[in-house]
């Protein structure tokens, strides 16, 4: 069995470190940072945090060293999804590949590319500190599913889930995956870009009652999105945000530690998602669609000041 | 009446302004906060560079019982800090008319609570970048619209007496008899690029009135104003100038059309320098004028709530 990871930062690391310490399976790594892959290479990918693993998956940033692989990872940030199933399709020309990305609209994107595509939903979070060395902050589960428009079978998606549950990362197979991707959707969307527009940490953005109210509009958008969609959540993205506070008080969510690192944002997969699908189902979506122009705007400071 | 001494209260850059053109013509004399400010505009004047150059001098002072008679006094502090600078002059200079020069609505209404003076209204579209206490660089030397304040007592005449000295000291006015409208086109278009530009951090450039792609922040622009556009109709005014059309010519025309310019809108100026903004007075009022003619508001709501979280000032 080969497995493929594309785009190997903090979340494709603990797929990749997680899945080489099986023994009957061959870990693949594909990335852009050439100085990341070496480092793999000669000395192994390195886990520290939540679970310390050191494992060998074979890394390259060469599309074309890659074999036929029988699953792919998707890891990338949703802006390279494009570029990176482009240069390794063909290594998929037989085989299912799944998104662990942030957001919506990468899955469709996969599926101009390979035959069988798997939607896909992570919650584990972790951060790369060196080349080669990821630390793994927040553990949890995965949820997988068919893609409809081009769909992985079920016994794919259940054989992926096996077998990333035995590399030590939780999986659960789905007939319908849409409820767990809407709900991370949607909460993500609240947080990311209002942390983001206040400069706030998460708890702190969600307790203050000025950001709290647009936070809610975001969040009561999203699920009228889902419903007209015929979407079930797995969870209240509402509840889930309240929960959240008092264990993610001081946390940057990752679009700040992209905005305070002038990186560019997944504002267009998350509240830029929502709009697309709002669009497409005839649901108004203004304050997602404000969110969206405003971090963009952000994004455009940065520009400007280069310039 | 005739204008023969001005008292200036507040010297930030639009105050500077007025007392640097308007001390060629007349006494003029200053209230400021600082010791220093004041110390500073007594040895060395006011000096103006750009689109005038020259040097005036005036009297300045920290304290309101020193300030000499005066016939005209124009309130020029920041919005928030009227109430301080004006709370001393209740029941003193009742033969004065006072003008206010403050950005957004409200500051009118404030006046006639400390006094029952004539009140002129005025809204300016003029701007400068104070460089020191005693050097003002005169930036965009656009007009300033002003007119009797309804219901004040101060007369069209009164309003075209000001607006000669005006331009007779080197400054741009227009006067007009009702200036709702102007005060209005200005409050909508003030809402709209300076809330996005205390989120954001983003100057005031072209991005403002792009609408090509989907996520261009011109559709939000153009969201507020169209929402501050009702809220002016449902308060019985007709605008005087459209504040898209303001956005559109602000980043399209002169100075401003190229990205190297890139004007700071003063609540992004305050945001970055950590000062208290003047959120309340734009945004602020606008949304709770909404709220009171019962028009729904929803950007310009969470433009300023967002403003609100940004502004360290309301931390405590």
């Amino acid at each position: 069995m080969r497995i493929g990871v594309i785009g190997c930062g903090a979340v494709g690391s603990l797929f990749a470190a997680h899945t080489a310490q099986l023994d009957d399976v061959e870990v693949w790594v594909y990335d852009v940072s050439a100085e990341h892959v070496a480092a793999i290479n000669e000395h192994g990918l390195r886990l520290t945090g939540v679970a310390e693993i050191h494992s060998r998956p074979t890394a390259t940033t060469d599309p074309k060293a890659l074999p036929s692989l029988d699953f792919g990872i998707v890891a990338t940030k949703g802006m390279f999804t494009r570029s990176a199933i482009e240069a390794v399709a063909d290594a998929f020309a037989d085989g299912a590949v799944c998104s662990v990305q942030n957001g919506v609209g990468n899955e469709e994107v996969i599926a101009e590319y390979v035959p069988r595509v798997i939607r896909g939903t992570t919650f584990p979070a972790g951060r790369v500190t060196a080349p080669g060395v990821v630390q793994f902050d927040t553990a949890g589960a995965t949820w997988i599913g068919p893609f409809e428009p081009k769909p992985a079978s079920m016994e794919e998606v259940e054989q992926l889930a096996a077998l990333l549950t035995l590399g030590g990362m939780e999986t659960i197979p789905l007939r319908d995956a849409r409820g767990a991707q809407w709900t991370k959707l949607i909460f993500n969307a609240a947080s990311n870009a209002l942390c983001s527009l206040t400069q706030m940490p998460h708890g702190r953005a969600a307790s203050n009652e000025q950001v709290r109210w647009v936070m809610d509009r975001v969040i009561e958008e999203g699920k009228e999105v889902a419903a007209a969609l015929g979407v079930e959540m797995e969870k209240d993205p509402a509840v889930l945000l309240e929960e959240s506070i008092p264990v993610a008080l001081d946390h940057k969510p990752s679009m700040l530690q992209d905005v305070l690192a002038r990186k560019p944002t997944e504002i267009d997969q998350l509240n830029g998602g929502i709009c697309a699908f709002g669009d497409e189902t005839g649901v108004a979506t203004p304050m997602n669609r404000s969110a969206w122009y405003l971090v963009k705007g952000l994004e455009a400071s940065w520009k400007l000041e280069e310039a | 009446m005739s204008v023969e001494r001005v008292c200036v209260i507040g010297a930030g850059a639009i105050g500077s302004l007025c007392a640097v053109h308007l001390a060629r013509r007349v006494d003029v004399s200053i209230l400021v906060r600082r010791e220093e400010h004041a110390a500073d505009l007594n040895s060395h004047g006011l000096a103006v560079s750009g689109k005038s150059n020259f040097t005036s001098e005036v009297s300045a002072t920290t304290d309101p019982g020193e300030l000499p008679d005066f016939d005209l006094g124009i309130v020029a502090t920041k919005a928030t800090q009227m109430d301080d600078a004006i709370a001393p002059l209740h029941g003193r200079f009742p033969s004065a008319v006072f003008m206010t020069i403050q950005n957004g609505i409200g500051a009118e209404e404030l006046m006639a609570s400390y006094g029952d003076w004539p009140l002129i209204s005025s809204v300016t579209f003029m701007s400068g970048i104070r460089h020191g206490d005693h050097h003002i660089e005169y930036e965009l030397d656009t007009a300033t619209w002003l007119g009797p304040y309804h219901p004040g007592a101060a007369t069209l005449e009164t309003a075209e007496e000001v607006g000669e000295l005006f331009v007779g000291s080197g400054l741009k006015a227009e006067v007009l008899a009702d200036v709702r409208p102007a005060q209005w086109s200005k409050l909508i278009f003030n809402h709209a690029v300076n809330s996005v530009a205390a989120v954001t951090d983003l100057p005031h450039v072209a991005l403002y009135a792009r609408k090509e792609r989907r996520s261009d922040l011109g559709w939000l622009v153009e969201g507020l104003i169209d929402e501050g556009k009702a809220t002016a109709t449902a308060a019985g005014v007709k605008l005087f100038e459209d504040p898209w059309e303001m956005n559109v010519e602000a980043v399209t025309t002169g100075q401003t059309a190229t990205e190297d310019y890139a004007h700071v809108p003063s609540m992004l100026g305050d945001i970055r320098a950590g000062r208290r903004t003047e959120i309340e007075f734009i945004s602020g009022a606008l949304v709770h004028e909404a709220d009171r003619l019962g028009v729904d508001v929803p950007l310009s709501r969470a433009m300023y709530q967002l403003v609100r979280a940004r502004d360290r000032s309301y931390d405590d």
